[in-house]
């Protein structure tokens, strides 16, 4: 017998079988997998803070090795000795910090309301390091990051990453020879709280001057790098009223 | 008997040279366009477009037989987005790093004018093992010219290759920058894929006229 695909009822029933069927493939796909994703997402951000604190893989100048999953859970628990939340300006532990959603947290805190700020406390070989999250907006989609400075409000890491930045040009905030250049920087000077600057000619492109608070910009690349800039100052901005006190905490 | 027929085996070599989607059909190429500004990217695409444009074609051709020929765009529609979100999710939870680099093509998958066009042109015609085989031809045609491309805009616009400098340091003017090279930042941006893709199609019509057509 052959099928007549041409009436409408059969063309009803076959998109209600099709999408029941799609449907049902793609909700077990989606419950199946979620654990291993999240996993994973866990993962990249403990990656991502151990990185900006320093401890990674790294082998030569330019590539980026991150410590693999399989270890990074155990080391960020050895590692990070504190995280905390910090809210109505009270800093309180917080295990999992990491897994708050920033951009949530910074819309709430723009709209006025009270956001939660995470802050982990990593100690290594005797040295604590401060680590806090950015969030901001690149020349195309969202850019993120972290940054960790050690007592003396010194810039020892920093780590960016991006959504959709252009590769080759703006895509480059995640390269070594970018985030390399924040390293040695101070957010205080005798003036106060100075958020790092992307500048375009500083007469500086290698970066040997660590006092002035700025880092060469990406050729190409000029409104990532501003959003860059926004990043670190909002973020500082932020944080600046409790670096003192969670220093006070330990 | 050999594993292909000789006409099975057109099906895959044809679509890498005289039959290429993007310098002959002219297919595809806004996602051609604007991923080849990376050499990695291009490659995760086109092995992407390989999986999906292969299974898609035998699941398009199993259903020929069934599906409403109304409806028969949307149903193409359906099975490539659903062939993109397994891929999508099964590389977050196995590959997630790869998935990073993956996700921001994924819209661009679903609307590579390649697959429906195969899955129109071919898969709706013809038994599953030829259309797996059209498939597979056709998807590295695609990713052959995306490579090629990649090459020169990576080359000549960063002086690497795969993110590796090739070509010397611009910074500290080493290798061919000792000698005044400079790297050409329009080769980055996407109208510069235009122009090499405009100069493949015109070396490959130059070598072999029969392809030119007629005015």
């Amino acid at each position: 017998m052959a099928l007549n695909t041409d009436k409408n009822s059969y063309t009803v029933l076959f998109s209600v079988i099709m999408v029941s069927v799609v449907g049902a493939i793609l909700a077990y796909l989606a419950t199946g997998l979620k654990d291993k994703i999240t996993e994973n997402q866990r993962f990249e951000k403990q990656q991502n803070i151990l990185y900006a604190m320093g401890v990674h893989n790294n082998t030569d100048e330019s590539s980026v090795n991150f410590i693999p999953t399989t270890e990074v859970d155990q080391r960020f628990g050895e590692l990070i000795k504190g995280q905390y939340v910090i809210q109505d300006g009270e800093a309180t532990p917080q295990e999992d910090a990491f897994m708050i959603d920033l951009k949530k947290e910074l819309d709430l805190i723009k709209s006025g309301k009270d956001g939660k700020l995470p802050l982990f406390i990593g100690e290594q070989e005797g040295k604590t390091y401060y680590i806090f999250p950015m969030y901001g907006k690149g020349l195309w989609d969202a850019i993120w990051g972290y940054m960790s400075v050690d007592e003396s409000l010194t810039i020892t890491g920093v780590y960016f990453d991006n959504k959709g930045e252009t590769p080759g040009l703006g895509a480059n905030i995640k390269m070594r020879f970018f985030m390399d250049d924040f390293i040695g920087e101070s957010i205080v000077s005798d003036t106060g709280y100075t958020p790092i600057e992307v500048v375009k000619g500083n007469n500086d492109p290698l970066n040997s001057d660590k006092s002035d608070a700025e880092v060469d910009a990406l050729a190409g690349a000029t409104i990532t790098g501003n959003g860059v800039s926004a990043m670190i100052k909002e973020s500082i901005r932020l944080y600046e009223p409790y670096f003192e006190k969670v220093r006070s905490l330990n | 008997m050999p594993l292909l027929s000789k006409k099975e085996s057109k099906l895959i070599l044809d679509p890498l040279a005289d039959n290429n989607p993007i310098t002959i059909q002219v297919l595809g190429i806004c996602s051609a366009l604007a991923i080849t500004a990376e050499l990695k990217a291009s490659v995760v695409m086109a092995v992407s477009v390989l999986f999906v444009l292969g299974m898609g074609n035998v699941v398009i051709s199993l259903m020929r037989n069934i599906i409403p020929s109304k409806i028969r765009i949307i149903v193409q529609l359906v099975v490539v987005a659903t062939l993109v979100i397994v891929v999508d999710q099964t590389l977050k939870a196995f590959a997630y790093e790869l998935s990073k680099t993956l996700s921001v093509f994924v819209g661009l998958i679903i609307t590579n004018c390649i697959i429906m066009g195969r899955f129109e042109a071919f898969a709706l015609g013809n038994g599953p093992w030829r259309s797996f085989l059209d498939g597979i031809g056709n998807a590295l045609g695609y990713g052959v010219i995306l490579i090629i491309v990649r090459f020169f805009r990576e080359l000549l616009g960063s002086g690497t290759l795969f993110g590796i400098p090739v070509l010397g340091d611009p910074i500290a003017k080493t290798g061919l920058y000792a000698f005044g090279y400079e790297n050409n930042g329009f080769m980055i941006i996407p109208p510069a894929a235009l122009i090499v893709v405009g100069i493949l199609i015109w070396i490959q019509r130059a070598k072999n006229p029969s392809l030119v057509e007629e005015a």
